[in-house]
């Protein structure tokens, strides 16, 4: 195209200004998304090579690689550096705050210099964190649980706590911001019904991470308090009860898994809609189930505690609203299969991994209605099936979407195009392996294999060594987009404004795009997904 | 937001206070107070957990709530909550001294203000000691004794009154902790207004603040009956 020699040439927010201060002081939100991109990417590297090390322990049956204490530090590190420093900021953070002011038409987001503070909290909570790492670790799981964290626990368990309160702020922040923006900031002519599906799914996450994100970290002071100034909140002894510690913690912790992958499900509506040239099926219902995920996901946290010791009426109530928080995943689900019926379907590299998410999503979305029944919860809790469950929605789902994401706007981000062979490679290579990962782990769970074990009966040992060969096969299937990545910030093809024929306001500016996006303020007078005004591109990358 | 705005690097097209994104000083005014609403929403939620705490062992462990809170010193309690109410009418008279653009009485409200939010502290200071002094701190140097002899129909658990206790030094610390911000917000804005930052035209930061200390002021409101009031009949 004409315009890639031009816009080589042109001004934009990365060749603005250079220089480290110049990147440590921007305000410019899609500075600060690489910013993050940067960070979210090195501590999602430390937390995969602590799953790496679980996955080699549980090789054998016997616990022979790593001490059964090392090991409790091992499960906990991942999942407390995989939730709170990779998945919870993943999509928002990066994606969400490069995407969400150019996609409603605005220069920057509400508030640039809160949007600055909150990559800084999110470093010294990870740096926090690091520390507590270094020192020798926390060995509570991630989920804290009383009494032992406050009594009994001999780790870092103050370090690590504090460590994701400050990183919470840093969510709150986030979130925020995207409210506010998404509220005042549009474009003229850029009304609700016409915004992308992308935004709808973040304006629902915003809102979990506002009201959900500051329970969390009361319950972490509480936590801290107790072992540092022998506060009783928590405290058996003292006629304190753990299982209010666990509400007050799931009651973040499960609309959590709902900051994790509805903005997944946001980038999925927009990759389907590209690469089927259609709008998005039944886009008001899609939207709307966006905020009611958020609501109802509000309404089910206690199907954690299920045998904990609340009350059988109080599970059935939990099990009830847990089995209603799948409708508006359904109806998602099948108003995207209905978005590809009779679609002009081209399969680059984010439709693989949004195809894959579709599937990955139903199987862990389909367990999880295992799991809201109290009758099979009883016989697989705390075993292999729940995590298997979880890990279809947050790496199958959340990771797929955050990667099809990363795919499809890099040209945006970067003005140059990764690989097109290798990335669809590396698309296959995560599919197989996650599947070769995880879905042992699910006969393994239903068999009776417990979770947090460093040992298990020999029997176990078929499906265990298939989901190490399958882990070692997904973390090739991540380094390569890594390497091919970097490579093509040097190396791709130089390409146009919009190099996928996509709609929607990002597209309609240079790539990359200059420091206030747009040089003159877009007038929005068409519907969202206006695909059959646009022209497909004739690019190899669509062959 | 209809107009569209040339882009510039310069403050030229427009105040000194309008960020370069924004269209309108009305669009930047809305947006940052919506802002602090949603803000002031998850200090809602960031208290919500510590008085889901206290509903659920105030219902369980009534008699040592009801003697906990017999100990605790009224008058200074009573004294404290005016002290935050008049301090909250001075935020609000400063704001208004700001929107009609008198400098030196709202550099006065403001210092009022300062002095209201330090001399509730200060009086914080002075009941937590008498708990220090009556072994009434959670941690290996408690004791219900005092509660146990002065209220023996209530058959006192010394557990359960070290619970009351805890929340108590949990909420009034927290909320200590949100007084201590806000004196220090507002010694900002005391040097700003001193300065003829804020007038007519540009008042927002005053407003922000104020809204802020009003919120803390609020949760107070509910910390007093809750934490002081529980049972003040006199025992037969």
């Amino acid at each position: 195209m004409a315009t890639a020699a031009v816009s080589a040439e042109r001004e934009n927010y990365l060749n603005r200004e250079y220089g480290i201060r110049s990147w440590l002081l921007t305000t410019d939100h899609k500075r600060i998304a690489l910013l993050y991109l940067v960070s979210i990417t090195f501590f999602f590297f430390i937390g995969g090579f602590f799953a790496l090390l679980i996955r080699l322990e549980l090789l054998t049956p016997a616990g022979d690689l790593v001490l059964a204490d090392t090991y409790n530090k091992l499960f906990t590190m991942h999942g407390q550096v995989m939730i709170f420093f990779f998945l919870i900021p993943s999509i928002p953070a990066t994606l969400g705050n490069f995407l969400v002011p150019m996609m409603i038409g605005a220069k920057d987001l509400a508030l640039p210099r809160i949007n600055l503070l909150s990559w800084y909290l999110y470093i010294a909570g990870g740096a926090l964190m690091l520390y507590a790492m270094l020192e020798g670790g926390v060995d509570t799981g991630w989920t804290f649980y009383t009494p032992f964290s406050t009594s009994f626990s001999n780790t870092h368990v103050v370090e690590a706590g504090l460590a994701i309160f400050i990183a919470g702020f840093s969510s709150i922040l986030t979130g925020l911001n995207f409210v506010v923006t998404i509220h005042r900031m549009r474009a003229p002519g850029m009304t609700w019904s016409r915004l992308p599906l992308f935004i709808w799914a973040h304006y629902a996450t915003s809102i979990i991470q506002l009201l959900g994100t500051p329970v969390l970290a009361i319950t972490l002071v509480l936590v801290v308090l107790e072992r540092t100034l022998h506060l009783g909140i928590f405290d058996p002894s003292l006629g304190g009860d753990p299982l209010l510690f666990q509400h007050l913690f799931w009651f973040y912790s499960h609309p959590a898994v709902y900051i994790m992958i509805l903005p997944a499900m946001g980038v999925i509506s927009e990759v389907l809609a590209c690469f089927s040239r259609k709008r998005v099926f039944g886009y008001a219902a899609v939207a709307m189930s966006s905020i009611g995920i958020a609501v109802i996901g509000f309404l089910v946290w206690a199907h954690h505690m299920f045998v904990a010791g609340i009350s059988l009426y109080a599970a059935l109530v939990f099990s009830i609203l847990s089995y209603l928080v799948a409708v508006p995943s359904a109806i998602k689900v099948f108003n995207w299969t209905a978005t590809l019926y009779k679609g002009s379907i081209s399969f680059a590299t984010p439709m693989l991994y949004a195809l894959g998410f579709i599937g990955l999503f139903t199987i862990g979305g389909l367990t999880g209605l295992f799991l809201a029944a109290l009758g099979i919860d009883v016989h697989v809790t705390d075993t292999y099936f729940v995590i298997a469950h979880f890990h279809y929605i947050m790496v199958g789902g959340a990771v797929m979407g955050y990667m099809a994401g990363l795919h499809f706007w890099w040209p945006k981000i970067t003005g140059r195009m990764y690989p097109e062979w290798w990335g669809r490679l590396a698309a296959l290579i995560v599919f197989v392996g996650f599947n070769l990962t995880f879905f042992p782990q699910f006969i393994l769970g239903y068999m009776g294999m417990p979770r947090r074990y460093w040992e298990y009966p020999p029997e176990f040992q078929i499906l265990n060594v298939m989901s190490t060969a399958g882990s070692t096969i997904l973390a090739v299937g991540y380094l390569l987009p890594m390497v091919y990545f970097m490579w093509s910030l040097r190396y791709g093809k130089v390409v146009g404004d919009n190099p996928w024929g996509a709609a929607g306001l990002e597209w309609m500016t240079s790539s990359p795009p200059p420091t206030f996006n747009f040089d003159e303020t877009p007038e929005v007078t068409w519907e969202a997904y206006n695909y059959d005004q646009i022209p497909v591109p004739e690019e190899a990358w669509l062959e | 937001m209809s107009n569209t705005a040339v882009q510039t690097d310069s403050h030229a097209a427009h105040g000194p206070e309008l960020l370069h994104h924004f269209v309108t000083a009305e669009q930047q005014r809305d947006t940052v107070s919506l802002a602090m609403w949603l803000f002031l929403a998850t200090e809602v939620m960031f208290f919500g957990g510590m008085f889901c705490a206290y509903l659920i062992y105030r219902f369980w462990y009534y008699p040592e709530f009801a003697a906990g809170s017999r100990s605790l010193n009224i008058y200074l309690g009573t004294v404290n909550t005016v002290v935050l109410i008049c301090s909250s009418l001075t935020v609000a008279l400063g704001v208004r001294a700001a929107q009609m653009g008198k400098r030196k009485l709202l550099v006065v409200l403001l210092i009022l203000t300062l002095i209201l939010g330090l001399a509730f502290l200060g009086i914080k200071g002075v009941e937590w000691h008498d708990k220090y002094v009556e072994h009434h701190i959670p941690g290996s140097s408690f004791s219900a004794a005092d509660l146990i002899r002065d209220y023996p129909q209530l058959h006192i658990d010394p557990h359960h009154a070290e619970m009351f206790f805890s929340l108590y030094f949990a909420m009034t610390g927290m909320h200590a902790l949100h007084m201590v911000i806000g004196v220090g917000l507002f010694i900002y804005l005391t040097i700003k207004a001193w300065k003829g930052t804020y007038g007519p035209q540009y008042y927002t930061p005053v407003e922000l603040g104020g809204l802020y200390w009003h919120f803390v002021d609020i949760i107070w409101i509910y910390l007093f009956p809750l934490l002081y009031l529980i049972d003040r009949k006199p025992l037969k």
